[in-house]
Formats: structure tokens, C-alpha cells, sequence
């Protein structure tokens, strides 16, 4: 029976002689294309080549960053995490391929600032949240940060939008993370509590 | 052209749920396989792993990927 490397000899091996380090690549390698393969076996774009490739490039990651590996994990969780994330990266950009960055500008510029109006009496207070909230996102927040919260709404990935902004997704979140909260400190301002974000999201 | 009534449900949930420090993916990412290994154990999250939680609540993104990293290394355990 095959033994596994404890989590403490893969640095070593990978940083140690030729002989060794080719030896764990091929054991590294042998399970991450399992993982990622049972990781997404219902995805029918993710075949036998897409894994090869995705593990390769996480096999160069994880050569050229072995140093930010701290041990808070096992090693394999650490290396499939990043294989996780070379997945996921590449079916995004798939998926978003035709994207445009005029088709991110036009969600900012064809926001309307006025939500539709319902003539249910129950409604009114959610119609009065909304509006105030349509205000927020219109006059407090910067172009760059309403283009980047509406696309997030309309569900593409932040690494995506960062793709055609010139940014990333860390810089993404950070830009969306400051518009919500501006969003929640206009809200506060405006009135509204906690409860209420709460209560008039469940009456909907 | 204005939100949509669901848009709107999950702009008002993250709302709710944004903090004023809040982990960016890239801290995420550092802790997600400790993070993984702990909540695949079923073991308490602890104080200094809170803010992954956080996160994975925000960030669509990061969930997805933390979703998919779970499988991958329980199907190991199981080998």
C-alpha cells in the first residue's frame, strides 16, 4: 500500500533534491486531478484536458508560493483550495467570454433612479425603503462603485467585472463593500434601522 | 431600467449583513482550507475564523469555491 506524505514532509520534498521534488510533483499531481475531477463532475465543461490544465497551473503556483503555506491546514486542503480557485477562474471567464465593458457601463447609465410604483397599501413602506435606497445608489455612491454593485446584482463574478474595469476581484469587493456601506450609512440616515432592513425585505 | 423585486431582496440582505471590516477574498482565500477542514470536522468555528464565515455569506464567489473545496476533500477522506 502506497503511503501518504504527511503534511510536514510536502515543503520538503518540494524545495529538497530533483529526485524528490519530482516525485511529490507526481504525487501532488495525482491528487489534485482527482479532487478537481469529483469537484465537478456534474460540470460538462470540465473534462479531462480542463483539469490537466487547471492543475498544472496550480502546481506552478504552488512551486513559485510555497512559502505562504503557514501549516493552519493540511497541505493537499491548502493545494486544492488553490485549484479550486484556477477552476472556478477559468469556467468564469468562460461563461463570461462575450462580455463587454460597454455592457457593464450601460447597467450604470440605464439605472433609473425611481423605483416602480405599486398601488398595494402593504407595499408602501417597502416602496418608501426602495426609493430612499434608488437615492443612495444614484447620488452618494461614485460611478465606479454603482457600475460595480449593479453588475454584482445582475450575478457576474467581481473577477469579471475587475477583468473589464482594469482592477481585480479583491479591488472589486473592496469597491462594492465601500459602496454598501455607504449604502447602509445614507439608509441610517434616511431613518431606517436594522429591523427594517430585515422586515421589509421579508414582506416582499 | 430598475432593479428587480428579487435584485432588491439581496442588495437589502447584504446590507444587512455588511460590517464596517469585512475579510476581502484574498484574506479568504489564505484561511479557506483551515476554514474547510474545520466545518467538514463539524467542530466549533473559532473567534479568529468568524469573519471567513462572514464572508462566504457575502461573497457569492468565495462560496461557490468553498462549496466545491469541500467536496474535493471529502471525497479523499473517504479513499
Amino acid at each position: 500500500m502506497k503511503m501518504k506524505t504527511p503534511t510536514n514532509l510536502w515543503v520538503q520534498r518540494l524545495t529538497g533534491s530533483e529526485e524528490d521534488r519530482s516525485c511529490a510533483l507526481t504525487e501532488l499531481r495525482g491528487l489534485l486531478v482527482a479532487r478537481v475531477t469529483h469537484a465537478f463532475h456534474h460540470n460538462t465543461i470540465v473534462d479531462s484536458s480542463f483539469v490537466e490544465d487547471v492543475v498544472q497551473d496550480t502546481l506552478l503556483k504552488i512551486m513559485n508560493s510555497i512559502g505562504q503555506f503557514e501549516g493552519r491546514s493540511l497541505f493537499e486542503t491548502w493545494a486544492t483550495t488553490i485549484a479550486i480557485r484556477f477552476a472556478y477562474t477559468e469556467l468564469r471567464k468562460r461563461r463570461w467570454k462575450d462580455l463587454s465593458l460597454d455592457k457593464l457601463v450601460e447597467l450604470n447609465d440605464e439605472f433609473v433612479p425611481e423605483p416602480e410604483q405599486s398601488n398595494d397599501p402593504n407595499q408602501q413602506e417597502r416602496q418608501g425603503f426602495i426609493k430612499a435606497m434608488y437615492e443612495v445608489i444614484h447620488e452618494k455612491l461614485s460611478q465606479k462603485q454603482r457600475t460595480a454593485l449593479l453588475a454584482e446584482l445582475a450575478e457576474i463574478p467581481m473577477e469579471e467585472i475587475g477583468r473589464r474595469l482594469g482592477s481585480n476581484r479583491n479591488a472589486i469587493y473592496k469597491l462594492t463593500h465601500d459602496a454598501r456601506k455607504k449604502l447602509r450609512q445614507g439608509l441610517e440616515q434616511a431613518g431606517f434601522t436594522e429591523a427594517d432592513f430585515v422586515n421589509l425585505q421579508e414582506r416582499n | 431600467m430598475s432593479l428587480t423585486n428579487q435584485q432588491i431582496d439581496v442588495l437589502m440582505q447584504m446590507i444587512v449583513l455588511t460590517k464596517h471590516e469585512e475579510f476581502s477574498c484574498d484574506d479568504c482565500l489564505k484561511r479557506m482550507a483551515e476554514f474547510a477542514e474545520i466545518s467538514l470536522q463539524g467542530k466549533p468555528i473559532p473567534d479568529a475564523l468568524k469573519e471567513i464565515d462572514d464572508h462566504l455569506k457575502i461573497c457569492g464567489e468565495c462560496r461557490e469555491e468553498f462549496e466545491a473545496l469541500k467536496v474535493a476533500i471529502s471525497w479523499s477522506a473517504g479513499e
